[in-house]
């Protein structure tokens, strides 16, 4: 097992939204934008991050009856830092995430990531683990985000593409287009996963 | 004769019904309420009715062609899906939302699913829907029918059913005079989708299809049945705010629904009794929607709806197989 390998699996032929179809519901519900994807991937990433460094370091100490709840207590201590955080620095951003920011908790990647990887091995893997599964679902809230964005609002990133004679789209920022954009997004990545095989 | 002996397995008795029959025979039905829609409402009605078909014919030879499948426009129900959803628009749409129906009604309502046959919703229907969640001002902008030789321009109006939610949400009763008269609203001088306005066309098209034995009476009967027995329940709690039966039947879509949309083969239950709970519950739901929803009009979303259910329902109305016992009984 080499870390850069373990790396781009995490990132690509693992990505947590498009191959495992983990953590569905911030990736459904808060890509309205490519701005709000990017700002939920990054907070996610960060709670993996270092929930995965505790996790890791701890292993040993947790006993293995009570070892998920002691990794949701450490999840949601990370995920009040951010919240907090957020609330201080980028209230913008933290207003329209709002409920899926403390959410976070319950992000079945973060919880799965720790059940799975983090209380089987040792530190640094752990961090290599959490900084790809991160990187990979802001990637994917990205690319959504602005899939929905561009067609939604006709705009990327906040700044307009196709004009103001535009008719956007509406329903792709709405809850359905999520749906439509994410199943239409794993169609292209089997066909591009189907060719590079 | 170019095969003599034909083997195969059963049912050996075929009535010669084949796809491409069943849809011509559709188009054919739809003729009237076609016609009808382009006397009332003019040019604007005939370019959103062709660039609707023609749209949906293309789009389902690129999809074919990109999955490499072959192509099989010539079975007409594309073409279909593009006249339905053309009926199902207003007669004013620009060209653009026409063809984006187009394009959302054949990729994303049916062949995303693996074409005709595999698609869980009525595509015309998921684009119709599409749209008007997306353009709610170009879709619910109507116009009055300017009838040919009038002279009239299109004049932008509102549905009986958008006046009358407009009333009861402003008024909390039924507005004091409506602007059409029953006789007006069955014959299709009312404003509407292109296809909805004249129930009295849509009529003659399903008797053709009844006659061709292409429908069958199970679905349209317990949807309008149902629609009746319901409002006419409200209606009689409470005929100051609530309209009659008639009214509902005759304005919005349900005629256009209940014989065209809730009787799609491929996304209505297949038993009988399976049918029967699928027009009961457009009916219900169209009701309700209409009365206590958001919009005006609810078959198209009842219509979605039911569809969604169709598979569940499908699953509890399997009929009893030939030769085994009843529940709780012996062979």
């Amino acid at each position: 097992m080499t870390l850069g390998r373990e790396f781009l699996k995490a990132l690509w032929q693992n990505n947590a939204v498009f191959r495992l179809l983990l953590g569905l519901c911030p990736a459904l519900a808060v890509t309205t934008s490519a701005e709000n994807g990017l700002g939920m991937g990054l907070a996610t990433t960060f709670v993996l991050v270092c929930s995965n460094i505790v996790v890791s370091s701890l292993r040993k100490v947790i006993p293995a009856k009570v070892r998920i709840p002691s990794f949701i207590v450490v999840i949601a201590s990370f995920v009040t830092v951010v919240q907090l955080c957020m609330e201080a620095y980028f209230y913008d951003l933290y207003k329209a995430l709002g409920i899926f920011i403390p959410l976070i908790v319950v992000n079945c990647l973060i919880l799965g990531r720790a059940e799975a990887f983090a209380s089987k091995n040792r530190l640094f893997p752990a961090v290599v683990d959490g900084v790809g599964m991160g990187l990979g679902f802001t990637l994917a809230l990205f690319v959504l985000g602005s899939v929905r964005e561009l067609f939604g609002s006709g705009a990327l990133l906040g700044y307009s593409v196709f004009g103001p004679d535009y008719q956007p789209l509406l329903l792709m920022i709405l809850p359905p287009g999520a749906f439509i954009a994410m199943g239409l997004l794993l169609a292209v990545m089997n066909k591009f996963d189907a060719r590079h095989k | 004769m170019s095969q003599q002996l034909y083997l195969s397995s059963s049912p050996h008795v075929h009535s010669g019904e084949t796809t491409p029959s069943v849809m011509r025979a559709v188009l054919y039905s739809l003729v009237p309420a076609c016609g009808v829609a382009v006397y009332f409402f003019g040019i604007p009605a005939l370019s959103v009715l062709l660039i609707a078909t023609l749209g949906c014919l293309a789009t389902e030879v690129v999809c074919q062609r990109l999955m490499r499948q072959p192509v099989t426009i010539a079975d007409g129900s594309a073409a279909i899906t593009g006249v339905l959803l053309a009926l199902n628009l207003p007669p004013t749409s620009p060209w653009w939302l026409t063809l984006l129906g187009a394009v959302i009604a054949i990729a994303v309502g049916k062949q995303v699913y693996g074409g005709l046959g595999s698609n869980p919703f009525n595509p015309a229907l998921v684009a119709r829907v599409v749209l008007l969640i997306s353009f709610p001002v170009q879709m619910t902008t109507w116009s009055a029918p300017a009838p040919l030789g009038s002279g009239l321009d299109l004049v932008t109006t509102a549905t009986p059913l958008g006046e009358w939610k407009n009333a009861v949400m402003l008024t909390g009763a039924m507005p004091a005079e409506m602007q059409g008269s029953m006789a007006g609203y069955f014959l299709g001088n009312m404003p509407g989708c292109i296809g909805e306005v004249s129930a009295l066309a849509l009529l003659l098209g399903a008797g053709y299809l009844f006659y061709r034995r292409i429908l069958t009476w199970h679905i349209p009967a317990t949807y309008v049945g149902t629609v009746v027995l319901l409002s006419g329940a409200f209606w009689l709690i409470n005929p100051a705010k609530y309209p009659n039966p008639v009214f509902h039947l005759v304005t919005g879509g349900l005629v256009l629904g209940a014989f065209y949309m809730a009787t799609d083969m491929v996304t209505t239950p297949v038993s009988i009794r399976g049918m029967l709970i699928f027009g009961v519950g457009c009916g219900v739901l169209t009701v309700l929607i209409r009365l206590f929803g958001g919009y005006p009009e609810g078959v198209s979303f009842a219509i979605l709806l039911m569809n969604a259910a169709t598979p569940l329902i499908d699953r509890y109305t399997k009929p009893r197989t030939f030769g085994t016992a009843r529940q709780g009984g012996s062979v």
